[in-house]
């Protein structure tokens, strides 16, 4: 049977996108000094949006500048009282204008607005709210009765979740009493403007929040600029461990999100149609453009054909299509680059001997999009089971004992996440236990909250983001030894 | 005459001092030694110059270890820091000899090092059925889960000694590494290294599983590097790394995994009580949600 929808499009007229962007610095939008200038580009249409400063050395020297003058000028002496408050107007101005917002982000970055709208906004508000909090407080963070702020900070964010990246990286450093230097991803540059005109109606001070475009060079220039006091990048691993040799003996505070592979535990237990939905929004949730995304199940070999069934019925009926369209599952591939190596990767599995099955789903014309795709006979050697993908891709493999499945789910050099589904809470407790990751998802997955702390083991990175411990990233603390 | 110990006319029976690596003490694989003397220039021991292959020997013990030594319970642990306290006072009057011997401070300054030292352990001891409480938070996220994070140690920490406090600085580096459930590889001070193989005898007289401490002695900066890029290790701490450059290139070479590193501390008060920020370093923090439901 086929379902058929009436479109249900959500509309474009409350955003306005200027033609083109400089940078923000100093509280103002301002001409690169570089004159250079990229384009952003609709992944679901291949239309131009919007052409974006790239800042060069000269414009991140000013960036830096500027936030150096507004810590030690205004923001590390304010008090957390009236930070406070300046995080709290951030926040009620973003739940304002989140329609726009959200839609300006799907825009940009090719996501569901059933996503931007329900997940992403109301995350990045809840995150501004629930640091703004802590702006006042943080002597009771832990961390000493004088906790003091770092300094300035380079935050280096990805395109999977542009401003709620954002939200992750500014409201916890402004909070402590850090000033910033952001450079979004050059793909998704577009929120992260439209937060630069946020900080002006709010009237922060000047400085404190600096937003600079540009593409990897313009992030390696920001990380290595020697008056940054801490560098916090959410990103690719291979990214990752460069900026960590290039702050090596700098001195520089340093946390680091980067990818994941992570296993998605189904018992014979698990309640059955909770257990699909939520393997499909483990790993099919924007695009599979999560670094905490459930891309290897593990299920247990007594079900594993019926799940594996219902699985590919389920994934039968997900929309994939214009990403405005509030009927829409699954949206655009981010970029063409993005989308090839999705492409290599899922050919590699085919290549090495796994059985491949996509959906079959219209795809539309323009823009790049690729299918649910889910890969059964997969091994623990094979490159599907071992490298992020970063897209609509999943592997399964089986399993049958519980040790067996702690044993494969932690046979990785990643350890972000990793997601149970039994409904025997003791079980819960002893595979979280054992499972060498920092998020545990228990019958739920890509769950977020600004209260619960994120971030991985091994080389999914170090440091947390989220919580009385995303604090600790942003905060000096009194240590005789 | 000893230099050690010795005091009356009896010709003493010299201590070989050897590596200790998953609860054994073995000599360098390399067969090399290096002369350590006193303060005062005499000779004290040709003590093991551990090279790569022993690193990787701690490492493998390093990991062994860790699981059991990890899921044991924090009551237990705690029992076991405190135990190696009471061991070391047993000691106290060797410890005293060698640190007075190696370090050429008076007797005063030697016993109130050792006396701290001694004391550090017990003030760990006691952090490990308190640090879940203390780190650790339930979360009031937005949803029907119990939702926590506890800390859980990291794995193979490797620290570098500090070299100029050769039993309260090297202490206060291990036990906040271990309290937690990790396992470690510590290369000593390399011109002090004897008061750290006396520890190491003490640590396998105390139910300290094997390989829960594995102790190196030798040149850091022919070791250490092995280490910082060995991809069994997950963490470093460089506290005792006092060239600029090996400590830049150390954190270069940890990159390779994405260890974290806690850098080196030169300025270190080791006499006064600590922060928890040792303990943090090489604790993760896992957060579960929980689903809650009729």
């Amino acid at each position: 049977m086929k379902f058929e929808y009436a479109a249900a499009p959500e509309s474009r007229a409350v955003v306005n996108i200027a033609s083109n962007y400089g940078l923000f610095i100093n509280g103002e939008f301002v001409e690169p000094h570089s004159g250079a200038f990229f384009k952003t580009v609709n992944p679901a249409t291949e239309e131009v949006l919007s052409e974006v400063a790239e800042a060069g050395q000269a414009d991140v020297d000013a960036a830096v500048k500027a936030a150096r003058r507004a810590y030690d000028k205004t923001w590390s002496r304010m008090s957390g009282k009236d930070r406070g408050k300046y995080l709290f107007r951030i926040a009620r101005l973003i739940q304002e204008r989140s329609r726009e917002l959200a839609v300006l982000e799907s825009i940009d970055n090719g996501k569901p607005i059933r996503e931007s709208r329900d997940v992403d906004l109301p995350l990045v508000a809840a995150h501004f709210f629930y640091y703004a909090g802590w702006a006042d407080k943080l002597e009771f963070a832990g961390l000493g009765d004088n906790p003091q702020p770092l300094g300035v900070a380079a935050q280096v964010i990805p395109w999977n979740f542009p401003l709620l990246m954002l939200a992750w990286k500014i409201a916890p450093a402004l909070a402590c009493g850090n000033t910033v230097v952001l450079k979004p991803a050059e793909t998704t540059p577009l929120t992260a403007l439209a937060f630069a005109d946020i900080c002006q109606q709010a009237d922060l001070p000047p400085g404190v929040v600096n937003i600079i475009t540009g593409a990897g060079e313009t992030g390696r220039m920001l990380v290595e600029h020697p008056d940054v006091n801490k560098v916090a990048f959410t990103g690719r691993t291979e990214v990752g461990k460069a900026i960590q040799r290039a702050v090596a003996g700098t001195g520089k505070a340093l946390t680091l999100e980067l990818g994941g592979k992570a296993a998605n535990i189904v018992f014979d237990d698990a309640p059955f149609d909770e257990a699909i939905e939520g393997v499909v929004n483990g790993i099919f949730f924007n695009q599979g453009h999560v670094c905490c995304a459930g891309s290897r199940l593990l299920i247990q070999e007594s079900v594993a054909d019926q799940f594996i069934e219902a699985l590919k019925s389920r994934l039968g009926t997900l929309r994939l299509g214009d990403p405005l369209d509030k009927n829409t599952d699954i949206g655009a591939i981010n970029s063409y680059q993005q989308l090839a190596k999705i492409e290599e990767l899922s050919k590699s599995g085919e290549d090495e001997g796994a059985e491949r099955w996509s959906a079959q789903c219209d795809m539309p014309d323009k823009g790049w999009w690729f299918p649910p795709t889910l890969f059964t006979g997969v091994t623990q050697a094979h490159r599907i089971a071992r490298e992020e993908i970063f897209g609509p891709v999943l592997s399964v493999l089986t399993f049958r004992t519980p040790d067996e499945a702690i044993e494969k789910a932690n046979n990785t050099p990643f350890g972000l996440s990793a997601g149970i589904w039994t409904e025997k809470g003791s079980r819960i407790l002893h595979m979280a236990n054992s499972l060498r990751a920092g998020v545990i998802w228990a019958n739920t997955f890509n769950r977020f909250d600004p209260t619960s702390p994120f971030g991985g083991y091994k080389e999914s990175g170090f440091g947390r983001e989220g919580g009385v411990h995303g604090l600790a990233a942003y905060l000096k603390v009194e240590d005789p030894s | 005459m000893n230099a050690l110990i010795g005091k009356d006319d009896r010709v003493e029976i010299r201590k070989t001092i050897k590596l200790y690596i998953g609860g054994a003490f073995p000599r360098s694989e390399s067969g090399r030694t290096y002369e350590v003397n006193s303060a005062k220039g005499d000779f004290l021991a040709n003590v093991a110059q551990g090279s790569r292959k022993d690193a990787r020997d701690a490492v493998l013990a390093a990991r062994s270890a860790f699981t059991k030594w990890s899921s044991a319970t924090a009551y237990n642990r705690g029992q076991v820091l405190y135990r190696i306290a009471e061991v070391m006072e047993g000691r106290r009057e060797q410890f005293i000899a060698e640190v007075q011997q190696t370090s050429g401070s008076t007797t005063k300054q030697a016993t109130k090092h050792v006396d701290a030292a001694i004391d550090r352990w017990v003030w760990y001891a006691g952090w490990a059925d308190k640090l879940s409480q203390v780190i650790g938070t339930s979360n009031p996220v937005a949803g029907s889960f119990f939702n926590f994070s506890i800390p859980e140690p990291t794995g193979v920490v490797v620290a570098i000694a500090p070299h100029d406090s050769a039993l309260l600085g090297l202490s206060s580096v291990i036990a906040p590494i271990i309290v937690s459930g990790n396992s470690c590889v510590v290369i000593a001070s390399q011109n002090q290294p004897i008061p750290a193989i006396t520890l190491a005898e003490v640590m396998a007289t105390s139910d300290v599983p094997g390989g829960v401490v594995n102790i190196l002695t030798g040149d850091a900066a022919e070791i250490a590097p092995w280490l910082a890029s060995h991809a069994d290790v997950n963490a470093l701490d460089l506290t005792g790394i006092t060239d600029q450059q090996l400590a830049q290139q150390l954190e270069q070479d940890a990159a390779g995994t994405v260890k974290f590193v806690r850098g080196p501390r030169t300025d270190a008060d080791w006499m006064a009580t600590p922060t928890l920020s040792r303990i943090r370093a090489f604790t993760e923090i896992k957060t579960v949600w929980h689903p809650m439901g009729v």
